[in-house]
């Protein structure tokens, strides 16, 4: 884990990932996430995969799973929506499940777009049976991401690690920028 | 145009050891079921339009066996995007096959959009699939087979099938532990 002078919450992730021996990242990119998915892609023993859509990644981590192999879904917030109906398939078939999710729509958002999907993000996952682990603080990341992880895979459950705005930092749009 | 049960009774018979099968739901569910009860195979029941990734992440785990999907038309066009997804990844160990009546015959038996103007081999093609057929009769069936069993590519198949309703054919357990964890344990054992 980096320290806390100089945290690299994206690398914190990565380190997780590789202690997990997670393989598989499949996403739709969000700016929140894309240091991520630029160290994934370096690597050779991890595929990433461009979603076209959220719930896509539901699918695939399932079949990933039932194959023997271990994977991550990167969205954001207003993904989560997209991926409801599809994740009954962890649910009922306990099959582990994890996601770390940028959110948007709550700290500082300048785009009002954002807001519905953001804040009803926890309260869509909880409904779906998927257990959520906020993080608000750099320092608490990597150590998040690894317990959401462990309860994931350990006990067959669905994870979602929420990266709040306030730690993320809210965007402000200029026009003609 | 064909009948689903003998088709796909037809594409799994002597079906080789490193074979697994996943169908979409729900009538090529109880297709898959027809043609025998196997551990080798996964059946969807419910989250519509996610068959298709589930077989990518599937064929992306287990690289040295040979992934059948069945679905229907119904169910694939509710995650057309994943055919972009897929030719994108190009796993080659696995085969798609559509059982496309071009309708919702569980629910009625109402149109879908490839009883009008959409081609869901075009649609593949488009998205990048360059291992693609239309069949529409027996004869094709075996060479269908052939090139399922023979040809180490990514395929995909549209199969126009008579929109026919047929007696339910259940899997042995509805309970999704249940047939995870029996699929799993074939899915990954050693061949």
């Amino acid at each position: 884990m980096s320290t806390t002078e100089q945290i690299n919450w994206h690398q914190d992730i990565f380190e997780v990932f590789r202690a997990q021996d997670i393989s598989l990242v499949a996403h739709v990119p969000d700016a929140g996430h894309t240091p991520l998915i630029q160290k994934c892609e370096e690597q050779n023993d991890i595929d990433v995969v461009t979603l076209t859509t959220e719930e896509e990644g539901v699918g695939i981590l399932c079949g990933a799973w039932a194959g023997g192999r271990k994977g991550v879904l990167l969205m954001q917030s207003s993904g989560v929506g997209n991926c409801i109906n599809a994740l009954a398939l962890p649910s009922i078939c306990r099959i582990p499940f994890l996601t770390i999710v940028s959110m948007r729509g709550e700290w500082g958002e300048f785009i009002p777009w954002q807001v519905p999907m953001g804040q009803a993000t926890p309260k869509v996952l909880e409904a779906i049976d998927v257990r959520v682990f906020r993080v608000d603080n750099k320092t608490e990341v990597g150590m998040t991401v690894s317990a959401a992880s462990n309860f994931a895979f350990n006990t067959r459950q669905g994870c979602a690690v929420l990266l709040s705005q306030k730690m993320i930092g809210a965007k402000q749009f200029q026009e003609g920028e | 145009m064909l009948h689903r049960r003998p088709l796909v009774q037809a594409l799994l018979e002597d079906r080789p050891s490193n074979l697994l099968a996943v169908s979409g739901l729900g009538s090529s569910t109880w297709d898959l079921t027809a043609a025998g009860e196997h551990p080798g195979n996964f059946r969807f029941i419910g989250a519509m339009g996610q068959a298709g990734p589930f077989a990518l992440g599937l064929a992306m785990a287990q690289t040295s066996k040979r992934i059948v999907l069945f679905t229907g038309d119904g169910e694939m066009l509710m995650g057309l995007g994943v055919l972009a997804t897929i030719a994108n990844q190009a796993p080659s160990n696995l085969a798609i096959v559509v059982l496309d009546n071009e309708s919702y015959v569980e629910t009625g038996g109402q149109s879908t959009a490839t009883a009008g103007p959409t081609d869901r081999e075009l649609v593949a093609r488009g998205c990048g699939f360059t291992n693609t057929c239309t069949i529409k009769k027996d004869s094709e069936i075996l060479g269908l087979k052939k090139k399922i069993y023979s040809t180490g590519s990514l395929i995909f198949a549209n199969v126009k099938i008579e929109a026919e309703s047929l007696p339910l054919v259940f899997p042995h357990s509805f309970d999704g532990v249940t047939a995870m964890n029996r699929f799993r344990e074939m899915a990954t054992a050693e061949v």
